[in-house]
């Protein structure tokens, strides 16, 4: 597939020149990068089994690399499907080899994230990775491996089956890389909060290199329904798919070809569409000439009777996992969250979910806090050029009576089969119309439930305030009009300001 | 030498305050007794609820009046520190001790009541004068200002350690300062027959040393610019209770001539006072005519000396005696304003011995 554009040389090569790509820009960056590359691949495997997260992470110093940089052992265990053996070696020593290359919402997409890692340690660290895996079946199967980077095949330097006596089920892999954690530190920790934050039902444990342990406990075992895959929807489609699935078609006849290989075209859509781009019903699609195969890309583009996708393919966070999640992470005072109905950029569909929390463990700094995730990822990098970031600046903050010195975090979340992240890097999700039109009316539901609260808040604040005066003032008077009056019994005032009180809560 | 018998009512007075305050403390101990909201109600100092009465020949406060209701959120502080502030006086009145506006200010903050700032405290005590009926003075509240009086006039001192002291108000040639001590003291004896008040010091100090209060039989009573409230009610004592004429001298302009007024009309300020004023003194100068029939060395009016001459010519107090308005009206037409000091362009003796008889015997 994907290999076959690189001729020259191998995809591992490819990645090893340009490591920039997959996030490894720097000995700070790539520890994280590898941290991050390898618990989602845990969450994944977990999460495709329903099964709640169990995933522990523990990074040790091993020795001084360079001035700045140290070697240190990365390991990291799940409780997730596991690997069948024979795809063990490929799955962690060859680059872009992976399940992830159909159409249904997942954390990665280049299906190099977990290999990137591993090829990174070795690259800088020349040691072999260990990996150890069971399906929970009676074996467990342990191997070593390394990485011929020139021809992108796994070299096994050994391999173990033991005797699976507690039906262990999960996997682990352990290798060496060079890094510099104490620089990378506040980002890994943001990271396994904001992570724990949009995956409720997992736990997190990390051990760092200086013994702390950092742990992070579900708060429920419910999970969000996993997607269904989905074949495209003509309006997402680009030549190089078109070409391929004609490839692969057994079906004889544009009319069945349509039907069978896209999202939401039937008999009747399928024949308006041959009408509209003036192609018999009994074409063979293999005998497409080159020009009209892009055309005929061009035509689903323009064609505007296409029912949009349906959203099965996605798996949101739903309204009360997102609560959970938000709520076992940031303890706020007050929160709202809201998911919206899909909707659709370039024929991918997403959902955007939000939330809005005030008060509790959030930091008042002048600016609002904004935790930005897409598909479960959180996004750490490049706020700024976030279109939620850019809708968060654009909103009449004022109509809804909240101004950045409270302490507010904002939750935007997309999901997506395509999340349109901006660049490779995959840390800040572009300004597309669609998108943006969802987030910013998303914000504005939320915000006017936070308003409502807010004012109600004031209002309760008044009135306690109001008490407070009541309670201090009368006794006083009692106290002064004793001594001018020349009486030693204080007249009670307590029944007064019982009065207020009572008065009060009328109010409220 | 003639000795005046007068009838003190400093004693007496300070058994009405204390009655006062008891009573205005009574009265919110009862409400507070059966149960209910205390509510105090007094005039209203609003502008327009400031009246010129003729007869008084004073501000007075009209018929609307404002209440204070514990009940009301925005009221309860300023109830709280008014009746603090009651309680407060009565300490210092009963113990005989004095105070300052600035000291009510401090003194608040030994009972948790706090003042937001001194105008607030100030206020509050401007309420109690109103509420009471007395002035802070009554209360042993004093502002720091001072002025003076020399003459041969005999106190009585009334402030604790001093009981039964006299003083004659000559045995000091600088004069003697119009504070807490002089103001409480009993009028003993006296031979002048008149009161002189003097705008400045310097003419103060000039008539001791020319003796004017013998020459001319006086007492004299330095106003140091506007005269303080507490001066106001010492001359008015000096009138009442020795039956003794006043004449007030000033600069010949706007400002001086409203120094005499004060004394003789009382201020808006203090409308909801009475006895600070002595409706029978007399300006005697310098007027806007004496500066012509004198040929005063003059400065001109500037502007706000004249917008002050329109708002005074339509002020009620100025339509009382024609005078003013003939004065006014000469000003406009001069434009041309004189000091006291200007008389010494005829000799440093000239104002005593010359102008100061002519002007006491004109304003007979």
């Amino acid at each position: 597939m994907a290999q076959a554009t690189f001729e020259e040389i191998s995809a591992s090569d490819f990645f090893y020149r340009n490591r920039d790509i997959a996030g490894f820009t720097n000995p700070s960056r790539a520890i994280f990068a590898a941290i991050r590359e390898l618990v989602e691949n845990s969450l994944d495997a977990a999460e495709s089994q329903k099964i709640p997260p169990d995933i522990y992470v523990r990074l040790s110093f091993e020795s001084e690399a360079t001035k700045d940089t140290q070697i240190y052992k990365l390991r990291v265990e799940d409780n997730g499907s596991g690997i069948q053996p024979r795809f063990i070696p490929s799955a962690f020593g060859q680059v872009l080899y992976g399940s992830k290359y159909k159409l249904k919402q997942m954390r990665g997409t280049f299906g190099l994230g977990g290999k990137m890692a591993v090829l990174y340690g070795q690259i800088t660290t020349h040691q072999a990775a260990y990996v150890a895996s069971s399906t929970g079946q009676a074996k467990v199967y342990s191997f070593k491996l390394m990485i011929d980077i020139q021809r992108n095949r796994p070299i096994i330097l050994d391999r173990k089956v033991l005797i699976n006596k507690d039906q262990w089920r999960g996997t682990i892999v352990e290798f060496t890389l060079e890094g510099d954690y104490l620089r990378a530190m506040p980002k890994i920790l943001e990271y396994f909060k904001q992570t724990a934050m949009v995956n409720p039902y997992a736990n997190l444990t990390f051990v760092d290199p200086k013994g702390r342990l950092y742990k992070f406990v579900r708060a429920t075992m419910d999970m969000p329904e996993p997607p269904k895959e989905t074949l495209p929807h003509p309006y997402g489609v680009d030549v190089e798919l078109l070409q391929r699935l004609i490839q692969i078609s057994p079906y004889k006849t544009m009319a069945e070809f349509l039907k069978h290989h896209f999202h939401r075209v039937g008999d009747i859509t399928a024949q308006k569409f041959l009408e509209f781009s003036s192609l018999s019903p009994s074409k063979n699609p293999k005998k497409l000439a080159h020009e009209e195969i892009v055309r005929l890309m061009q035509n689903m583009k323009k064609f505007k009777e296409f029912l949009p996708p349906d959203a099965s393919c996605l798996s949101p966070l739903g309204e009360d996992l997102l609560r959970a999640g938000i709520t076992k992470e940031l303890k706020p005072e007050y929160l709202v969250v809201h998911q919206r109905k899909p909707s659709t950029y370039a024929g991918h569909p997403f959902i955007i979910e939000v939330g809005i929390a005030y008060g509790g463990e959030i930091p008042k700094r002048g600016s609002f806090v904004i935790y930005r995730f897409a598909n479960r990822i959180p996004l750490l990098y490049d706020e700024a050029s976030d279109v939620s970031f850019r809708v968060i600046n654009a909103m009449n903050w004022r109509r809804y009576k909240v101004s950045p010195d409270m302490p507010i975090a904002i939750v935007v979340h997309i999901c997506s089969t395509k999340v349109p992240y901006k660049t490779v890097g995959k840390e800040f999700i572009a300004d597309r119309p669609e998108v943006r039109r969802e987030i910013a009316n998303e914000l504005r539901e939320v915000s006017r439930q936070l308003q409502h609260f807010l004012s109600k808040r004031e209002h309760v604040d008044k009135e306690r305030k109001r008490l407070s005066i009541f309670a201090k003032y009368l006794p006083k008077i009692a106290q002064f009009s004793a001594m001018l009056a020349g009486k030693e019994k204080l007249p009670d005032v307590d029944k007064l300001i019982k009065s207020v009180q009572k008065y009060g809560a009328e109010e409220t | 030498m003639e000795q005046k018998k007068h009838k003190s009512r400093v004693a007496e007075k300070k058994n009405e305050v204390i009655g006062g305050l008891k009573d205005f403390g009574t009265n919110i101990y009862n409400q507070l007794d059966r149960g209910v909201f205390p509510t105090i109600s007094m005039p209203s100092r609003s502008t327009e609820n400031i009246n010129y009465d003729p007869h008084l020949r004073q501000f007075i406060l009209g018929e609307k009046s404002v209440s204070r209701s514990a009940r009301n959120i925005r009221h309860v502080k300023p109830f709280t520190q008014l009746a603090w502030a009651a309680m407060f006086s009565n300490e210092l009145t009963s113990q005989r001790k004095t105070s300052t506006l600035r000291d009510v200010y401090y003194s608040a903050q030994a009972y948790e009541m706090t003042f937001k700032d001194q105008q607030e405290s100030n206020n509050i005590i401007t309420d109690l004068e109103t509420v009471t009926g007395y002035s802070r003075e009554d209360f042993n509240i004093f502002p720091e200002e001072r002025s003076a009086v020399f003459g041969d006039l005999t106190i009585e001192y009334t402030v604790p350690g001093y009981e039964g002291k006299t003083l004659n108000l000559t045995s000091h040639p600088d004069g003697v300062l119009i504070g807490p001590a002089l103001t409480s003291s009993e009028f003993a004896s006296t031979t002048a027959d008149k009161v002189i008040a003097i705008e400045k010091g310097g003419l103060f100090t000039r008539f001791i040393e020319e003796n004017v209060h013998t020459k001319h039989n006086s007492i004299l009573v330095l106003t140091a610019g506007q005269a303080p409230r507490q001066t106001r009610h010492f001359i008015r004592r000096l009138h009442d209770e020795l039956n003794l004429p006043v004449y007030i001298f000033t600069d010949g302009d706007p400002w001086g001539m409203h120094i005499a007024q004060v004394i003789i009309s009382g201020s808006a300020n203090a409308a909801h006072l009475r006895e600070l004023n002595t409706p029978d003194a007399v300006w005697s100068g310098v007027w806007a005519t004496d500066i012509v029939n004198y040929k005063l060395p003059t400065d001109p009016l500037d502007e706000v000396d004249i917008k002050r001459l329109y708002e005074l010519q339509r002020d009620p107090r100025y339509k009382e005696d024609p005078l003013w308005q003939r004065e006014i009206k000469t000003f406009l037409k001069i434009r041309r304003k004189a000091e006291q000091e200007a008389f010494s362009r005829y000799g440093l003796t000239y104002i005593v011995d010359e102008y100061l008889p002519t002007k006491l015997k004109e304003s007979k």
